[in-house]
């Protein structure tokens, strides 16, 4: 058996327990150590997903422990996507954390590792009951991670996160044991096929599951009304974390379109989801921007900008088919790279801000703000989804993915492109408060260590450049990923190969 | 039995929730608590309820406990126990940090 697939979770997981146990070492010897791990993970992440997408999809049985009766690893286009592009996030996430900001509190390489660790594992696993387990590793990682730095303003935002992901825990529960109560089985394909053909009396207990299960990962991507928890946990982590915490809201996306394609994908129960992805996905996207629009700090203002990238992805993937999906799957690495380079830029502006920080008030006039003020323009741009960066690339795909589904059309072109407008409006103004509407004193000296400082957010705004430059092969992959996707056959054939049940 | 059982775990879920929607950290945490009692339960009970069958392979009998829902429910509870142990720390911080025990830290 190859074990290509199981890599990409052993890497994070050793390397935080090799981490903990050298705790006491040296600080360089062990920034190094975090970094070759985070090196490893990309190169391995982008051998998964070139073999995924040139031969057949791989599955993996722990233990050999063969489907459905033992968990299984199935590394599918979509999970090697993902993997990537956590993998690629996490990188820059981590030297910009190098800079200092580990030092902030106790242990976060160990936590940064296992946030990893529960990350790829969400993403790889094909049991729902795997999926809980690694849903709460990564959980418990992120709460080490918001408290990182301490202060009572985290400890708050802390609190409310970690209450509500409990609750969240225990929905998750209720749904798996209902669902292996119906069907008696927690694989995914298995179940699949269970559920495509559930009989009259198991069809309303797999769809109160079903819907369950969309509870649950609608609150950890902060669908609109369970958003509520997003903007203060954002705005109150350190910036690394708070780049890193941009993938968590795609993990609930990715477990949205895994229950949506996947498991109530075909059969009798495949309309699901359908009455309530796509208002509540437009209803996300339009309270983002009003959110947007008031927020007086710009962490929180980014933080909104996260809700609006969750209810823009929901919408394309709520469009379905493979042209709805496959531009939800471009705009997702460009959404999560562009917030996660806002967040980095964002706590550079506020440490040059004195006692003022992030709040959107007039300032001192800054130092450095030809560099930082051109990087704000530039991020600003991919954010809010202006031609020719690869927002409006992937907002673009989405529009045209709506063109195919005529009843919802005229509602996502409105509020899609009024989101559009509406963010660039509010972002102009932050930008020109921070920027123009300042006091003509010089504030600070240059400091000469500028590069090194906002090399991580270049970084990640030069993938989003990548991405708009290759837009065309990226389009193909994605393309790919979907079709793949739409047949949901093809993964339960490579899991439970001819023995399904 | 079995509808002794699904009222009981009714009855702890609902108690578990109106608890978690109160104003203080330590009601919340024993919503949490009992939450978890009642989803342990309920996960134990998916595997349905039967009295002196082995759950291992055994050739003189024909009928088995389903040996599943209790390695899901062991799990669960290693992790919901380690979870209530982080939210009691984590409200005591937040008491010692804010300075009262409301969830929003607010003075009333």
């Amino acid at each position: 058996m190859n074990h290509l697939v199981i890599a990409p979770i052993l890497l994070p997981l050793i390397a935080g327990i090799v981490l903990l146990l050298l705790r006491r070492t040296a600080l360089p010897f062990q920034r190094s150590l975090s970094l070759i791990a985070l090196l490893a993970q990309v190169g391995v992440a982008l051998h998964l997903l070139q073999s995924v997408l040139e031969g057949p999809l791989r599955v993996y049985a722990l233990g050999n422990w063969q489907a459905p009766f033992g968990i299984v690893l199935v590394a599918d286009p979509l999970a090697a996507w993902m993997v990537l592009i956590t993998a690629l996030l996490a990188l820059f996430a981590l030297l910009y954390a190098l800079r200092g900001g580990d030092q902030a509190g106790r242990h976060f390489h160990v936590l940064f590792q296992l946030q990893l660790f529960g990350l790829q594992g969400a993403f790889l696993t094909g049991d729902l009951f795997n999926l809980f387990v690694f849903f709460e590793i990564l959980l418990l990682a992120s709460y080490g991670l918001l408290l990182h730095g301490s202060g009572p303003r985290r400890s708050r935002a802390g609190l409310h996160f970690v209450v509500l992901n409990l609750a969240g825990s225990s929905l998750f529960l209720f749904a798996v044991g209902t669902l292996y109560g119906t069907f008696g089985t927690l694989n995914m394909a298995d179940l699949a096929v269970h559920i495509s053909r559930a009989s009259a009396d198991q069809q309303s207990l797999a769809r109160l599951a079903g819907l369950l299960l969309f509870g649950v990962f609608a609150l950890k991507a902060a669908l609109v009304p369970l958003h509520l928890w997003l903007p203060a946990a954002y705005a109150a982590a350190t910036a690394p974390v708070a780049a890193l915490f941009v993938i968590m809201t795609k993990v609930g996306a990715y477990g949205i379109l895994r229950l949506d394609v996947l498991l109530y994908g075909n059969g009798v129960l495949s309309d699901l989801l359908d009455a309530w992805l796509l208002p509540l996905a437009l209803l996300t996207l339009g309270l983002g921007t009003l959110g947007v629009m008031a927020s007086t700090e710009l962490r929180r203002q980014i933080a909104w900008l996260v809700v609006i990238s969750v209810g823009t992805l929901l919408t394309a993937f709520a469009l379905g088919g493979v042209n709805g999906i496959a531009a939800g799957l471009y705009y997702l690495p460009h959404t999560t790279f562009a917030g996660a380079a806002f967040f980095l830029l964002a706590d550079s502006l506020a440490h040059r801000r004195g006692e003022h920080e992030d709040h959107l008030v007039p300032h001192a006039r800054l130092a450095d703000r030809r560099l930082l003020g051109g990087l704000f323009f530039t991020v600003a741009i991919l954010v809010a989804g202006l031609p020719p960066l690869s927002g409006f690339i992937g907002k673009f795909l989405i529009l045209r993915a709506a063109l195919d589904t005529p009843a919802a059309t005229a509602w996502v072109l409105a509020i899609v492109l009024g989101g559009g407008l509406l963010t660039i409006i509010a972002l102009a103004r932050s930008g020109s408060l921070i920027f123009y509407r300042s006091h003509p004193a010089e504030h600070g000296t240059a400091t000469g260590q500028l590069w090194p400082e906002l090399l991580p957010a270049t970084g990640l705004m030069l993938l989003c450049l990548g991405l708009m430059i290759a837009a065309g092969p990226i389009d193909g992959i994605t393309r790919l990923i979907a079709e793949q996707l739409m047949q949901p056959e093809i993964y339960i054939q490579a899991v439970l190969g001819g023995t399904g049940t | 039995m079995e509808a002794l059982l699904s009222l009981l775990i009714g009855v702890m879920t609902a108690c578990g929730v109106y608890m978690l929607l109160r104003g203080r950290t330590f009601p919340v945490v024993l919503g949490l608590t009992l939450l978890s009692y009642a989803v342990n339960v309920f996960l134990f009970a998916m595997g349905r309820l039967t009295i002196g069958r082995p759950p291992v392979i055994d050739e003189a009998v024909s009928q088995y406990a389903d040996p599943l829902p209790q390695a899901l429910v062991l799990t669960a509870i290693v992790i919901s126990f380690g979870m209530t142990a982080f939210v009691i720390v984590l409200a005591l911080k937040a008491r010692a940090e804010l300075g009262n025990d409301h969830v929003d830290g607010e003075r009333e």
